[in-house]
Parts: C-alpha cells; structure tokens; sequence
C-alpha cells in the first residue's frame, strides 16, 4: 500500500518560511487570509484528504468507471466522498462569495489540489474541471448566466466540463467542427457534434453537469478565429434554478485507459442541444486563455502532488526493506540485511525525488502567490508585473513539473524493486496516473512551444526580464557570502548560460522557426532547472541559518538536498544548453518516408 | 442547557514519538499537534445535542500553552460556540486540570461537562474523575452512548465484559469512549466561521489555582526493543519452551 501524510510542514516551510504568505491578506479582498487560517484550512483539509479520498484510490483504479446505456458510474465510494467534499465547502474555497464561495487565495486552493491529486487524482478531477467551468463563467458569463450557473457549480451539486477535443483535433483547435446554429433567440444556439476525452463528461456525482463547449458558428470564420464558446447543460436549467428537460446531450462510451482510471473520460455526443454563447461570438479561444494559467498550473501540481506520494511510500520502504549489506561495512550487523536506504543508488534516487518535488512545489507557490497578486494588487504596474511572470512560468511548470513527476514516480517503482510493478502495492499505479499530466492541457511539447514561441517575444522579451532580474539580483547580492558559494556559484553559471541560450535560440528562431522548434523541449527543462536551483539556493540559505534549532533534521535534510541538487541535477543543464546549441539540422534533415 | 467541552492539545496521532534523549519526555518540538481524539468525540457530542435542540451553548476550554487556541479554534469549526483558554508555560497534571476547569465550571455553570476519558499523550484517564469529584456532580465515564431526558441523563458506559448503564441527575460529567460517535470533519465555510468566535484567556491565578505538578516523572524510556524470534521445529518442542524457558505455562 502506498502512504500519504498531507506535508504541511513543508507547506509550512513555503509559506511562511521561504515566502511570505502573509503578504496575501493585505491584499484587498484576501483579508481573512492570514497565515493561521491557511495553517487550518490545511490541516482540515488533510484529514478529509487522508482519511476520505486516500482510501478510495487503489479501489477506484481497480474498478474504475463503468459505462452501460449511456449512463457512467463512479467507483464504489466515489459519491459518497464527493457529498464530504462538497458539503464541506471544499469545491467553493477560491470562489467568489457573491456565488456563495469562500473567496480564499488561489495559493491556498492549490495546496489543497496537491494534497486531493496526492490522495486521489482521479477524484480530484471531478471538482478540478468544475473548477474551470466556473472560472470560464465567472469570467465571460452574462449576469443571468452567472446567476443561473455559478452557485451550483460554487456548493458542488452541479459539476463542469471543458468540451474542446475532437476526434480529429487535439492541440490543433483551428479544425474544431462541432458546429453551432443560431437557435432564434439571441444568444441561443443548437450545437451538433462529437467531442472526445471530455473528463467528467458524464457521472453520477451530480444532479446536472454543465458543458462548456467549443464549436463554430454557422457562417462564422475559418480556422481558429470561427471558433466560440458555449455553455451546454445537460439538464435544461429553467428560469426558477430547478432542473429542466433533458438537454440534446449524451455520452456515447468512454475511454479504457492507462491511468486516472477512476476518472470518466467520455465522448460526448451532442445533437441540437441548446447551448448559450459565453462570451463573443468568434472569441472563443481568447476565452478560452484566460483561464489556462490556473488550469495549466493545475496540471504541474497534480504531477507534484504524484511524486509527492510516491517520495512518501519509497522513503519508508527504503528503511523498512532489508537488502545487501553496505558496500563499507555492515551498518546493521543484528539483522539480516541492511535496510536498502544504505545503498548510495538508491539514495540518488530517493534525493532525486525529493529535490524534484520539493522544489517544484516551491516553483508552484512561487507562481501561485503571483496569481493571487495578479488579480488582487490594487497597483496596475504591480499586477503586470505578477501577470507577466505568471504567463512565463505556467509552460515551464506545466511541462518540467510533470515530466519530473513521471520520473519520480517511476523512480518509486524502481526502489520497491519487482514489488513496485506489483499492483497491491500501488506504485506502478502513481506511473500511470502521472502519464496523463505530461499530455493534456497542452501536451509538453507544445508548452514548450508556448514559453519559446509566444512568450519569449512577447512584450519584447519583459516577461524574460521578470524573471532575469529579480533572481539576478538576488545571487548578486550574495557573491561575497562564503557559506553560500556552493550554491549561488552553481545556479549563478547555469543562470549566466541560460541567458546565453535564451539570445541565441530568438536570434536564430527569427531567422528559421524550426530552429525554435528544435530547441523549445530542451529550453523549457533548461529554465526550469535553473529556476529550481535559485530556489534550492534560497531554501539552503534558510536551513543554514536553523540547523541548530529543534528542527535540526528538517533543515539538515533542506540542506542536503540542495547540495544534492548542485552537484546531481543542477549539471543536467550542461546537455540541455550542448543539445540547444546543435540547432535543427540534426532533426530535420531525415525526410519522413525514411522514418 | 450549556456544554463545557475541554479539549487537549495532544502529539498528533499519527506521529511516531520520540523519547528525549535525557529521559525527561518526548520529544514535542516541531512536531505535530492536534486535538486528543477523544476530545473530538466530545466535541462532536455536544454539537450533535445542540443540532437535536437539547444544548443551547457550546463552551470550548483549553489549557496550557497559547497554541491551545488553534485547539480551540478546531474545537469552534466543528460547532462550538465559544472559547476559553487557561494559558500557562507550567506543566499539566490531571489534578491542576481538574480543579481549573472545577472553578471554570463554579462560574460557567455548565448542565453537562463532556471530557475525553483519557488523553492519548500521557493515557492518564483520571481527569474527568477527578473534576467530578471536585464539583460533587456524578459520572458517567467511558460513555459509548448518552441521552438526556429532562434533568437526567443516561450514559451507556463501556465497562470490562460488557455495557453497563447509569442514569445520572444533571448537571453531571461525561467521559467518552472511542465507539461514541464518529466526529465529523469541520467545513471550510465553518472553520472560516470560527475565526470570528470569541476565545477568553485567562491565567491560573486569576481562577485561584496554583497548577504546580503534586506528581515528579522520575523518568521516560522507550519499551524495550522486540527481540528476534526463534522457530521451533515440532508443537512438542514449543510446548517444551513455554513450560521450561518461557516459564508460561
Ligand atoms: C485522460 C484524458 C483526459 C482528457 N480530458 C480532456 C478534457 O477534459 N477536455 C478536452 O477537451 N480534452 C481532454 N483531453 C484531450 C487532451 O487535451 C488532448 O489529448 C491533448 O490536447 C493532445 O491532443 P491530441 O490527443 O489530439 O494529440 P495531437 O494534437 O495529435 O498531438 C500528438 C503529438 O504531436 C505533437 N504536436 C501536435 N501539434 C504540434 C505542433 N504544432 N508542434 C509540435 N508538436 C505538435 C504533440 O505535442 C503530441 O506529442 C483528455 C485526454 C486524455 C487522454
Ligand atoms: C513480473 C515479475 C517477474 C519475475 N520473474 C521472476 C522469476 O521468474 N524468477 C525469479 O526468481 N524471480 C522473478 N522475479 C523477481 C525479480 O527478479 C526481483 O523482483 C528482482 O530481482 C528485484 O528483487 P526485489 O524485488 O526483492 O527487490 P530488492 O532486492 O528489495 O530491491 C529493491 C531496491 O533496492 C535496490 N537494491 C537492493 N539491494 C541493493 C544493493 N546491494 N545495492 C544497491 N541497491 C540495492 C534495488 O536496486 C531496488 O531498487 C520477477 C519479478 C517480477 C515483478
């Protein structure tokens, strides 16, 4: 069985420690946000996390969802923990209270999501897609469309989908045919067409589900600017709030699949249902963009939050299985074997985990905070500033995050030994159900694409300079501390190269966007790496300071690990900058028959 | 009718604890702390009686270090109305607990104390005891079940081989048991809620109690290390060892 204990004392570590959650709750609207209620809103959230969705993960990918006549089950037990968490106010906690939410900080509602997908992704879907329907109505939606949807989404009785993939296009949105009529009423559309993949398309949590939908207008441009989108219930939502006629909206099976088994990924059929334009007509996809930061974001955290688990489980099985002895002598001579945490390979992998999670939960909440930021700072140039960093990091966090992920958690599998490809035992499930975080929402390579083809120029390069300069100035500041060369020195010179790169793949991207192609996947991880370094950086600073204290072996293990990271992962970098530099020649050259 | 629900700050469950290495505790610093489990069932109780009408008020008491308001503020996410802590640095025996909460209780004037009947740090299982004795009320302790009809209320106690039930005149104190109920988790809306909920602090001296401890730890060791165990060979040989070795049977 695998193990999981929300970490909040390394929630504790980030936001009080290394930043400075406190800041938040001056922030206007964030008043009752103080660091006291993010410490009991966690802790509550924790048990129902371990206690509740925790059990039910091994039985849910077991039995998964069943389809039968168009109707979609949910495990055993899914529903009745879904009641918990909705009546808990879980699913309002970063909602606005005009529609009955909590208004807390985007910061909070993310740890909470770590510790849901840690315990439970598949469940975690359910409400995370809920999630981005409100946001998409709360953003885009007509009074009455808010007042209509929004408080039921907000207290969980209604969930949400986003409708975008077809069968013919997943990244390409432009070749979208799901086409909507105008149904005679302004605004009130027939929509007719098949979209694919759609995660909780269908279920038996919820009294409605509200679709939110991508689909052409009759008429209306080619290609990706014909595009608009639509809300489609599938119960017809009548004047009062009560529950209508069925709507033209069925699923039509749904999908086997590696992992997320307990999550409904379904084909949605929809044939002249009604569905209410959201937003302009045409400007579906703008729409669409406002709200995938948080979405993307999201999906780095569900990686985090996999590797958080199986970091956990490995950890403890490391110092339970007795294996081999210690190649310098027996550490535990009364036993049989050494515990195999002794081994130097399989601590490289046990770090290898630790630095990844514990560092990109530390890049999330760096970007989270700026979230919160970005939408509350009453000073203009403060938010820009926040919205500019958080449009740089999002690919990097939602590409780096999650392939770490796949890694840490096949590095679970690989220290439980033939016992992790042993399904009792729950680690090859956390390999599988990280697979999907490096696909949807933008499959990796195409967020990598995002940082270097949209982001990079973007403004002139200013949302580069948000980056550059703070962590700049930051090692600068710290050149002539000795006890911190071992790390400024390090992050300093990949950080210089980075600089380097980031020069040369513009100048050359200018000049030939393959060559920009060729180099966004390595870019993206290059970034990332240096971005995490600064932060292990600033974590080891910290520790330094306490190794005294009463938590001695917290911050003795901070410390190690951003050693570990220094001299381990840290030089990962050195390919990546070599293999950026060997531009697009090598790839393209080949043609495709030669395949 | 007003409940008077103490709640103890106790190393979370799920920690594994550590003795200190000079014999004189655990170890507690940066460790996890929540609300003794069997506080929680306390807790739970009362809101239930309030839910079913029957309590008008929930009062929350902790006491010990100031961090005890976080125990508190858990204690008002579930449903109680309002807080008082007894802040003290002095070590807590179950004598000192049982005359503070006595004098509390002089000016509350609670119709019904539920208590935890043991604390899962030191497992004591005498302050509920004691406070009944101080006040001159009756007990009900171990309660797997209770019900109030008018000015009584019957406890359904669990007791060595089986259930036994008292009927006990109010005002009364009640200890619970483990299958007394499942305490529910607290809403986000409800600990929000909490937030605003008054907590009252006030000193030992100011309730005329002096808390020093009456009892000294001598010392604290970990139980000894399980040994290694042996195979026997035939049910005869292990027969054998329990009698000649093991002097069991
Ligand atoms: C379990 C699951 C749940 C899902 N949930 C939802 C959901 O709720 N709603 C929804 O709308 N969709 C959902 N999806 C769909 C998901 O978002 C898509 O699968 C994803 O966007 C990729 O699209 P595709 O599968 O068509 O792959 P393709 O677009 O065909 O991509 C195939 C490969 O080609 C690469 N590629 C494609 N175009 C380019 C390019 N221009 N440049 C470089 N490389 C390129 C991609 O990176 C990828 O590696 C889900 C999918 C799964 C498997
Ligand atoms: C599908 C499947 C089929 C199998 N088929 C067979 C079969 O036909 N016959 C058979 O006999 N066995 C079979 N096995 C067992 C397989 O060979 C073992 O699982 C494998 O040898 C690893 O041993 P273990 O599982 O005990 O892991 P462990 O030995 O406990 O290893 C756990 C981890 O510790 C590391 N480790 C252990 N010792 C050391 C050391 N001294 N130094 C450094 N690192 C160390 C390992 O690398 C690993 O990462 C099978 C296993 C599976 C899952």
């Amino acid at each position: 069985m695998t193990t999981y204990k929300a970490p909040l004392r390394e929630y504790r570590f980030l936001l009080q420690e290394l930043f400075d959650v406190g800041e938040l709750a001056k922030l206007p609207g964030y008043e009752d946000a103080t660091p006291d209620v993010f410490e009991q809103v966690l802790e509550e959230g924790a048990k129902l996390c371990e206690e509740v969705l925790f059990p039910l993960n091994r039985s849910g990918d077991e039995e998964g969802c069943t389809f039968e006549n168009g109707v979609v089950r949910t495990p055993k037990g899914f529903k009745e923990a879904y009641d918990l968490f909705r009546q808990g106010g879980w699913t309002a906690l970063v909602c606005d209270p005009e529609y009955g939410g909590q208004g807390l900080p985007h910061t909070l509602q993310f740890l909470v999501e770590e510790m849901v997908s840690s315990a439970n992704m598949s469940f975690g879907m359910y409400p995370g897609l809920s999630n981005g329907a409100y946001r998409a109505i709360w953003h885009h939606g007509s009074a009455a469309q808010k007042r209509k949807f929004l408080p039921r989404l907000v207290d969980g009785s209604w969930s949400g989908t986003m409708c975008l993939t077809e069968p013919q296009c997943g990244t390409d949105l432009g070749q979208i045919r799901t086409r909507a009529e105008p149904a005679g009423t302004d605004g009130v559309y027939k929509i007719t067409g098949t979209k694919i993949f759609i995660s909780a398309g269908e279920h038996d949590l919820t009294d409605n589900i509200v679709h939110l939908v991508l689909a052409r207008i009759v008429g209306g441009p080619p290609g990706i600017r014909g595009i608009s989108l639509f809300i489609v219930p599938k119960f017809l939502v009548k004047d009062d709030g009560g529950l209508g006629p069925r709507n033209g909206v069925r699923c039509g099976s749904i999908e086997h699949k590696m992992g997320i088994k307990a999550s409904a990924t379904c084909v949605i059929n929809f044939e002249e249902a009604e569905g209410y334009l959201l937003g302009e007509a045409h400007k579906g996809m703008r729409a669409m963009f406002t709200m995938m930061n948080a979405a993307r974001l999201g999906v780095g955290l569900q990686g985090l939050a996999l590797g958080e688990t199986a970091y956990q489980t490995a950890r403890q099985y490391a110092q339970d299985r007795l294996q081999g002895r210690a190649l310098a002598g027996d550490k535990f001579p009364d036993k049989p074997a050494d515990p195999i945490i002794v081994h130097p390979d399989v601590r490289r992998m046990l770090l290898t985990m630790k630095a990844y999670t514990e560092g990109a939960r530390a890049l999330a909440a760096w970007v989270s905070l700026a979230l919160d930021r970005a939408e509350r700072d009453p000073d203009p140039a403060a938010r820009e500033e926040a919205d500019d960093f958080i449009g740089l990091m999002t690919p990097i966090i939602k590409a780096m995050l999650t392939d770490n992920a796949f890694a840490a958690t096949n590095l679970g599998v690989q220290i439980f030994g033939g016992h992790g490809y042993i399904r009792e035992w729950g680690m090859e499930q956390l390999v599988r159900d990280s697979r999907i975080t490096m696909l949807y929402e933008g499959a990796n390579g195409i967020q990598a694409l995002d940082l270097v083809g949209r982001k990079m120029p973007m403004h002139n390069g200013r949302l580069l300079r948000r980056f550059f300069h703070p962590v700049d100035a930051w090692l600068r500041q710290r050149l002539e501390k000795p006890e911190l060369q071992e790390f400024v020195m390090p992050v300093m010179k990949a950080f210089g190269r980075l600089q380097q790169v980031t020069a040369l793949v513009a100048q050359k991207g200018m000049a030939d966007p393959d060559e920009a192609g060729a180099a966004a996947s390595e870019y993206l991880r290059a970034f990332g790496l240096v971005a995490m370094g600064y932060l292990w950086a600033r974590i080891a600073e910290i520790a330094l300071g306490r190794l005294g204290g009463d938590e001695a072996l917290f911050y003795k293990g901070k410390l190690a690990t951003a050693r570990f990271y220094m001299a381990r992962v840290l030089p990962e970098t050195n390919t990546l900058f070599v293999n950026i530099a060997a531009g697009a020649k090598s790839l393209m050259e080949l043609e495709a028959e030669a395949f | 009718m007003k409940i008077l629900v103490p709640v103890k700050r106790v190393v979370d469950y799920n920690v594994k604890v550590r003795v200190k290495t000079d014999g004189t505790g655990v170890e507690t610093a940066g460790v996890k702390m929540s609300m003794n489990p069997f506080d929680e069932i306390a807790v739970e109780e009362a809101v239930r009686l309030k839910e079913k009408g029957i309590a008008t008020e929930i009062v929350a008491v902790s006491l010990g270090v100031a961090q005890c308001a976080e125990t508190i503020r858990t204690a008002l996410a579930m449903g109680a109305d309002r807080g008082i802590l007894v802040e003290t640095d002095a070590e807590l025996q179950p004598l000192a607990v049982a005359k503070l909460l006595a004098a509390i209780a002089k000016t509350e004037q609670p119709g019904l104390i539920i208590l935890g009947k043991q604390a899962i740090d030191d497992d004591m299982s005498a302050t509920g005891q004691m406070l009944a004795a101080l006040l001159g009320w009756p007990q009900g302790t171990f309660a797997s079940k209770v019900a109030i009809e008018g000015e009584t209320i019957t406890v359904t106690r669990e007791v060595d081989g089986g259930l036994e039930t008292v009927a006990l005149a109010l005002p009364a104190v009640v200890t619970t048991d483990l299958r007394l109920n499942e305490p529910r988790y607290a809403s986000l809306p409800n600990i929000m809620k909490a937030r605003k909920k008054p907590i009252v602090t006030m000193s030992p001296a100011e309730l005329g109690v002096d808390p020093a401890p009456r009892l000294t730890v001598v010392s604290v060791a970990e139980p000894p290390k399980r040994k290694a165990g042996a195979k026997v060979a035939s049910v005869a040989e292990l027969v054998a060892k329990l009698r000649n070795e093991a002097k069991v049977i």
